[in-house]
């Protein structure tokens, strides 16, 4: 078992290194570079070479990729072209508000997918689950930007509610962000709580028609302690793994709704530094957002395998 | 002894189609069952007989309806009881065993919780009693150390012993009632016939009165009293058990027990032609009309009614039951198989060892294989043109992974796997030319899997066509029609797919498309499990007709020995990778002399109820093939002691061919069978 943790986490750190190779390779190649883009009309003779000296781009791609990597680990990412300030001290706000923000979708839109899809399973074919799926299916394929928008229409325009973008400062502390995040957090959780609710639907589904559920029913088990006790634990054990991803698409930022609200998240950052051709900040964001998937699978696996016994004793024995 | 505690009256269950038709599954079924009594349901596939299990206990699958009818149980209608009422019946007054206990136990909770659940809810033991009382069930039904038992998880236990803990968890409520939905198919034979003779005890020492559902006439002529026989939805014959095996007198169980290939008797059954009515297809005269060869006019247009035939105690559903009464002796002819073994050999396996052990990775590096104690180990067989020779053994005895590294799919160890006495075929598929892959063609178990659900048969049986000999066109075709033919199929099949064809026809389409590679060697694994009786003797009949006009080799894989004996001309026995003894089926069956062989064909269950099974060894598990010694070691019953714990035994020869590699000598091997 700690054999198989051990394993999974040098794979995650492989997984990484190879995402920091490319966006750094990838960076390389495209044409131009951070002293062409910071002197536009002025990047040539004695300016540029100035240039690549101070940002000590003169040295070869290789040891600008160790001492990036070497500074990367411990958390040093360069400076930002843009801003002209640390990265680190770019991101930590945002990483915060996107923090703020995923959770919020997370503990609305998973408990609410979890009883949707239990509901709309166990009285499948029936008026509870016609009208949740109607409902679902029609919040799954409506795109976010249009629903986003329609949140701004109706409830800060028409209704004049709530505020219908977000405009605060970067480092705006967490009471004065939370009634922002009302809006965006519903724009967020509709496609996610649909989407969650329809796999578990099916994943309970699946469950209710296996043979030891029928035999629970013929062993006189009452019906919701059978739910409970025979379904439920085995229905939920394959959802671990979609709602991890689901949290790591949240944290990576959702970059259509945070455009949509000017919500000043992580998403954002990434089209904001990309238009700017700020390219040490799209790199350190690539591998920052590389680590928050490789962790959070990670963690879902190691889930899966503790409540699995299945998977567990079958570690063990092998 | 005659208070009868279910009674079925007239029960129609069924479904709607998509059109809104009403589509019976079980038609007007009537029937009950005695105290103290077991009562074997019997039936193919699709008959409706599950259905009719489960209704006893008032459960109707998902999708399917009561259209009319009654099952009374203590004389209240179990259809239409609330949920909370049965919940106080099921498990505590009718109790369910089911087919498969691997997938009928929940996964994620331990056996003793299972169990004690079902104590929970049917008796007002403490939780102290219930402890006690649990390991009491699991010793009931033998199983060892129940106290560890109880704290596995259902996957950890092997199949056996989870159709015993399924037995526990049933006998928890004391029910009245136990219903069995084919409690043994998918277990060894010898575990097999060491559970039916638990139940069989079981229903004596507790008088629970057991309904015993299977298409398994050998299993069901070991445990039942009165046997019922189903046919599409209906009931076409009922009585004592004895009478119906002996002197069936409906034509369909007449069929049926011709079907069933012998232990005793070598050479294939005879086949039934046809396959039973889909649901809902038939409109008027008698269901069996199709496949009957003692129909007449009148049968075509008028259905049946069930008879109570006062003299025998049966039941009949047959105009013509009086003309069966008469010469209903299951006068079985076999259809004698020529042996068609050529004096050339043309397989030849020395010494092959497989291993399943993942590599290391420096083994990888130096592409070696190391595992001194490999899955398959010491195979030395050689295999003649025209034979069939067929490898048996229970699960895990090796022999679908010697047809596996046969066919390439699966790498050897060591050893030397030689095709015609000079191409090497020890490497896999990767490694083999195109001509290596198609002298050897396999055929699998399920042709629901083995057949691409996407294609056509034409395009299912043009594929190895268009490999091998790159035919087109009008030649392509004209190939397909005459494979079609040869599996007695005809040129319209070609645009169906698969999931409109009966088992047995799919089976075809998979010998067809074998048999367009113009093989040497056919590789059989397994192919007429997953069929029903009167249809596997027909894939078998086809079989052996083909071997005879292509001279094809046939390995033959099968845990039926019955099958084997049928189509076989040579045996070679398995037990945990290890061969045990090779010889020519007819000695191999008559006079069986390692100590495995003897096991294995004592539990062989035979479709009459005079002969019954020998059980000789204890149906343990062995996980893996002991480090050294003789591989049945743990098992035998004749062990002589050190020296078959220590030493391979060495192989000894009999005057008629039989290699038997055992330590007894073979004159003390051979007294044993005459006494």
């Amino acid at each position: 078992m700690l054999f198989l943790i051990i394993k999974r986490i040098l794979l995650g750190l492989i997984t990484l290194f190879i995402v920091s190779l490319i966006t750094f390779v990838g960076t390389e190649i495209l044409p131009g570079d951070a002293c062409t883009t910071y002197l536009e009309r002025q990047a040539f003779g004695e300016q540029l070479e100035a240039c690549y000296r101070r940002l000590g781009l003169n040295v070869p791609a290789y040891e600008r990729y160790v001492s990036w990597a070497v500074n990367a680990i411990q958390g040093d990412f360069g400076y930002s072209l843009s801003g002209e300030m640390p990265i680190k001290e770019v991101l930590g706000p945002r990483i915060k508000n996107s923090l703020v923000l995923a959770s919020a979708a997370i503990f609305i839109g998973i408990p609410i997918a979890l009883i949707l899809g239990i509901v709309t399973a166990l009285w499948r074919d029936k008026l509870p689950d016609v009208a949740i799926s109607t409902v679902t299916i029609f919040a799954m394929t409506i795109p976010e930007f249009i629903s986003a928008t329609l949140l701004i229409l109706i409830i800060a325009i028409w209704l004049e509610w709530l505020p219908g973008i977000v405009i605060v400062p970067t480092d705006v502390s967490l009471l004065e962000l939370l009634p922002n995040i009302i809006l965006p957090v519903i724009a967020i959780a509709m496609i996610m709580t649909a989407h969650m609710a329809r796999m578990v639907r099916s994943s309970v589904i699946q469950v209710m028609a296996s043979e030891y559920v029928q035999m629970a029913i013929l062993k006189g088990v009452p019906y919701w302690k059978m739910v409970f006790k025979h379904v439920l634990p085995n229905a939920l054990l394959p959802a671990i793994n979609v709602v991890a991803l689901t949290i790591a698409w949240l944290l990576g930022g959702v970059v259509v709704t945070e455009v949509v609200f000017n919500y000043p998240g992580l998403g954002r950052l990434v089209i904001e530094s990309i238009s700017n051709r700020d390219l040490p900040t799209v790199q350190a964001l690539a591998i920052i957002l590389a680590s928050i998937y490789v962790s959070i699978n990670l963690l879902a696996d190691l889930m899966t395998l503790m409540l699995n016994p299945r998977l567990k004793t079958l570690q063990i024995r092998k | 002894m005659t208070e009868i505690i279910q009674n079925v009256k007239n029960l129609s269950i069924g479904f709607k189609s998509k059109k809104g038709e009403e589509i019976l599954i079980l038609r007007n079924i009537s029937t009950n069952i005695k105290k103290g009594e077991t009562v074997g349901i019997v039936g193919e596939s699709g008959s409706g007989k599950s259905t009719l299990a489960l209704a006893m206990m008032g459960y109707v699958k998902h999708g399917l309806y009561t259209i009319g009818g009654e099952c009374e149980f203590n004389s209240s209608n179990l259809l239409k009881m609330k949920n909370r009422d049965l919940e106080k019946i099921r498990g505590r007054k009718i109790a369910m065993i089911p087919q498969n206990a691997g997938q009928a136990l929940t996964p994620n909770l331990k056996i003793g919780y299972q169990i004690d659940e079902a104590l929970q809810l049917h008796s007002d033991l403490k939780e102290e009693e219930r402890e006690k009382k649990i390991s009491e069930l699991l010793n009931k039904v033998r199983l060892p150390s129940p106290e560890t038992i109880a704290l596995r998880y259902p996957h950890e236990l092997s199949g056996g012993q989870q159709q015993r803990v399924a037995v526990a968890m049933a006998l928890a409520g004391t029910p009245d009632l136990l219903l069995l939905d084919e409690p043994t198919t998918g277990l060894d034979v010898t575990t097999q016939a060491h559970v039916l003779e638990l139940l069989n005890f079981i229903a004596k020492d507790t008088g629970t009165s057991m309904v015993y559902v299977s298409h398994d006439l050998g299993a069901i002529a070991q445990v039942s009293d009165r046997i019922i026989v189903m046919y599409s939805g209906e009931i076409v014959l009922e009585g004592p058990s004895r009478d119906i095996l002996k002197k069936p007198i409906h034509p369909y169980t007449y069929g049926l027990l011709k079907s069933i290939p012998k232990l005793s008797l070598a050479g294939l059954p005879q086949s039934m032609p046809g396959s039973q009515p889909q649901p809902g297809t038939i409109h008027r005269g008698c269901s069996f009309f199709d496949r009957c060869d003692f129909s007449e006019e009148k049968c075509k247009n008028n259905s049946p009614q069930l008879e109570y035939l006062e003299e025998l105690n049966t039941s009949v559903r047959c105009f013509n039951h009086k003309s069966l009464m008469n010469d209903s002796q299951v006068n079985q002819t076999l259809n004698e198989i020529k042996t068609s073994t050529q004096d050339k050999e043309i397989l030849n396996l020395s010494e092959v060892s497989i291993s399943y052990a993942k590599q290391k990775l420096l083994d990888q590096v130096l592409n070696r294989i190391s595992d001194d104690n490999p899955t398959v180990k010491d195979i030395n067989i050689n295999i003649n043109k025209g034979e069939t020779i067929a490898l048996v053994g229970e699960s895990g005895s090796g022999k679908s992974t010697i047809l596996k590294s046969i066919a390439g799919l699966l790498r050897t160890k060591g050893g030397i796997i030689k095709f015609d006495q000079n191409r090497n075929l020890s490497s896999d598929l990767k490694e083999r030319d195109p001509n290596d892959l198609r002298i050897i063609q396999l055929i699998f178990q399920n042709p629901d899997e083995s057949l691409n659900p996407n294609h056509t048969v034409e395009e299912i049986i043009a594929q190895p066509l268009k490999l091998y000999f790159g035919l087109k066109g009008e030649e392509l075709k004209k190939n397909i029609i005459d494979l079609l033919q040869k599996v007695r199929l005809g040129e319209f099949y070609m645009s169906r797919y698969p999931r409109q064809l009966s088992g047995g026809e799919k089976q075809r389409v998979a010998v067809a498309r074998a048999f367009a590679a113009k093989p040497d060697i056919i590789l059989c694994d397994e192919v007429t499990s997953a069929l029903d009786v009167s249809v596997q003797a027909a894939v078998l009949n086809l079989l052996q007709q083909l071997k005879e006009d292509f001279g094809t080799t046939y390995i033959f894989v099968s845990h039926d020995l019955a099958v084997v004996r049928a189509i076989s001309d040579r045996v070679a026995v398995l037990y945990q990778g290890r061969l045990c003894e090779v010889g020519p089926s007819k000695d191999v069956y008559q006079f069986p002399s390692h100590p495995y062989t003897e096991v294995l064909l004592g539990a062989v269950l035979e479709p009459d109820p005079d002969i019954k099974p020998k059980l000789v060894a204890e149906d343990i598990v062995e996980e893996k093939p002991p480090q050294k010694g003789c591989s049945f070691q743990g098992r035998c019953s004749r062990i002589l002691g050190d020296i078959c714990k220590n030493e391979v035994p060495p192989w000894q020869i009999t005057n008629s061919g039989n290699s038997i590699r055992c330590h007894i000598p073979l004159k003390e091997l051979q007294k044993d069978q005459i006494n």
